[in-house]
């Protein structure tokens, strides 16, 4: 059964369309990548898939109950970490997971979320001493002290030094292994390749691409090869990189020039996005 | 029921924690009586004491910025930071959160009044109202017709930075033209008028009645009428207008 099942979605804020028509599905215990630029719709779409917000038209399914019409019970098997929002300034790390928890009839025990989302050092800190990283983390406890089955991470690591991204993705596969499901939005590849087990790539309120991470690599369009000669670069993109290749390195010997840099480069998923997401002139 | 309660004690250790909340709206009309009182506490006004004259003042002045600023700001700077918006996501429903946020600014909002009753016989022997009934009904019928009042008000204000300034703006001058701090006749007349049109005088005046007159509300009922239709304006603002989420930008 899927948890998430959005088909034909579309919102417009002032008659600019933010999304227009995207479908796609998350099983359960899946992690889903909603990958894409700023302003691409990704959180329009998790707004909308919490019950934020209304669509203009398609059909949003999420545990099976369409958002605009849920109660608390839905409510209580979600978890959201928003992209913005503060929490309270003068309660401490632990009286906020205490005050959510209170929300929940069965919610996880607030020191055990604590110790999940890294912060046990900072039970009785108040919030406004803590740095960036560590309210983003506390942001991420508030969302799981009520035992959540499907998470929205809507940028949860935007922001982050790279040893704190790391922190946070060693805690997003914890959650996976629980059997969570989740829900990723981000404009950083290498968060989408490491975390989700199918990615979306959003551009302009579209999908433009969908599937694993493998699979939208193996839809790039070629491999590329480049080298420098007479200081400027050649870039030659193609499906048969041995038999170019070959061609290349045999016309340089016979006619004795040096390919200056030559480099062969498989695609990653970093050279899909940029593809897919690259404004084209209209 | 769990939940209000749950709500509840929250509210409470947020509002006093938060030194500037507690201190402009709680302790300031207990600041401005002793302050006032040392003045123009021992002259008489309008027949009274007074110090009983501005016990009904500041009672009025309470209501005014405990459960119509306090009560604005806090909701105002709650919405845009976000927290607003999170607790829609939980199962806490909404009706609850707000019961539990009124009854905290309520409860805060009468312990002022005691407080200030308290003080008033035990340092100036005023005497403590006749009617109890009563001066529950006016205190109850200020803290509901203001907390409307405030929430009606967080519709208007579109961001935190300037939340303060727009709410002191309006309930400050109010304060002056309604009496609170002395008597308006000697005001021109055109803000006697306006303070007439307002609810902040007739529920000062309520207090007088009740507190320093001894008069049982039920003979004031066109005051009581005229404040609540004020908390009628302030919760139909609040049903059609009251924002969740902080404004687009």
């Amino acid at each position: 059964m899927s948890a998430v099942e959005v088909t034909e979605l579309r919102k417009a804020y002032d008659g600019v369309e933010a999304v227009r028509g995207i479908d796609f599905q998350i099983g359960a215990g899946e992690v889903f990548g909603l990958l894409g630029p700023n302003g691409a719709g990704k959180t329009t779409t998790v707004e909308i898939l919490v019950g934020y917000r209304r669509r203009d038209g398609g059909s949003v399914r999420v545990l099976d109950t369409d958002p605009e019409r849920a109660g608390g019970a839905w409510r209580a098997r979600i978890g959201v970490v928003p992209q913005t929002g503060e929490l309270f300034p003068n309660l401490t790390v632990l009286e906020h997971l205490e005050l959510f928890a209170g929300y929940y009839d069965e919610p996880r025990p607030p020191r055990e979320v604590l110790a999940l989302v890294g912060l046990e050092e900072k039970g009785r800190s108040k919030t406004r001493t803590l740095s960036g990283g560590q309210r983003r983390r506390l942001d991420l406890g508030v969302a799981l002290v009520g035992n959540p089955e499907l998470i929205f991470l809507d940028e949860p690591t935007t922001g982050f030094d790279p040893g704190a991204r790391r922190a946070a993705w060693e805690t997003i596969r914890s959650l996976r292994s629980l059997g969570k499901t989740i829900l990723l939005t981000t404009h950083y590849i290498e968060e989408a390749h490491r975390l989700a087990d199918r990615v979306a790539v959003l551009r302009r309120g579209e999908i433009v691409a969908s599937g694993t991470p493998a699979e939208l690599i193996a839809q790039a369009p070629a491999s590329v090869i480049r080298y420098r000669r007479a200081g400027e670069e050649v870039v030659i993109q193609t499906e048969e990189p041995t038999r170019v290749l070959h061609d290349l390195t045999a016309r340089a010997l016979s006619d004795g020039f040096e390919l200056e840099a030559l480099e062969v480069h498989r695609p990653t998923l970093e050279d899909v996005y940029l593809d897919l997401t690259e404004e084209q002139p209209e | 029921m769990r939940l209000l309660l749950h709500q509840f004690r929250a509210e409470q250790k947020l509002f006093w924690r938060s030194r500037e909340l507690a201190f402009f709206t709680f302790l300031l009309p207990i600041v401005f009586y002793l302050m006032l009182g040392s003045a123009y506490g021992d002259e008489d006004i309008q027949g009274v004491g007074g110090y009983e004259f501005l016990l009904a003042g500041m009672i009025g002045y309470g209501a005014a910025a405990t459960a119509f600023a306090g009560l604005a700001l806090l909701l105002v700077i709650r919405r845009e930071s976000g927290v607003l918006k999170r607790l829609r996501v939980t199962p806490l429903p909404a009706a609850t959160y707000i019961a539990a946020v009124l009854g905290s600014i309520v409860v805060i909002f009468l312990l002022e009044a005691v407080i200030l009753i308290v003080l008033a016989r035990l340092a100036f022997d005023v005497t403590v109202p006749d009617s109890p009934a009563s001066l529950a009904f006016v205190l109850l019928l200020g803290a509901g017709a203001f907390s409307a009042l405030g929430i009606g008000l967080t519709a208007l204000i579109r961001s935190a930075e300037g939340s303060s300034a727009v709410v002191n703006a309006i309930y400050l001058p109010v304060a002056f033209i309604s009496g609170a701090f002395f008597s308006p006749d000697a005001f021109p007349e055109l803000l006697q008028l306006i303070g007439e049109i307002l609810p902040l005088s007739h529920l000062i005046r309520l207090c007088r009645d009740v507190i320093a007159y001894g008069e049982p509300v039920l003979e004031h009922l066109d005051d009581v009428a005229v404040v609540a239709a004020w908390g009628v304006l302030g919760l139909a603002v609040a049903l059609r207008r009251f924002r969740w989420e902080p404004r687009e930008r």
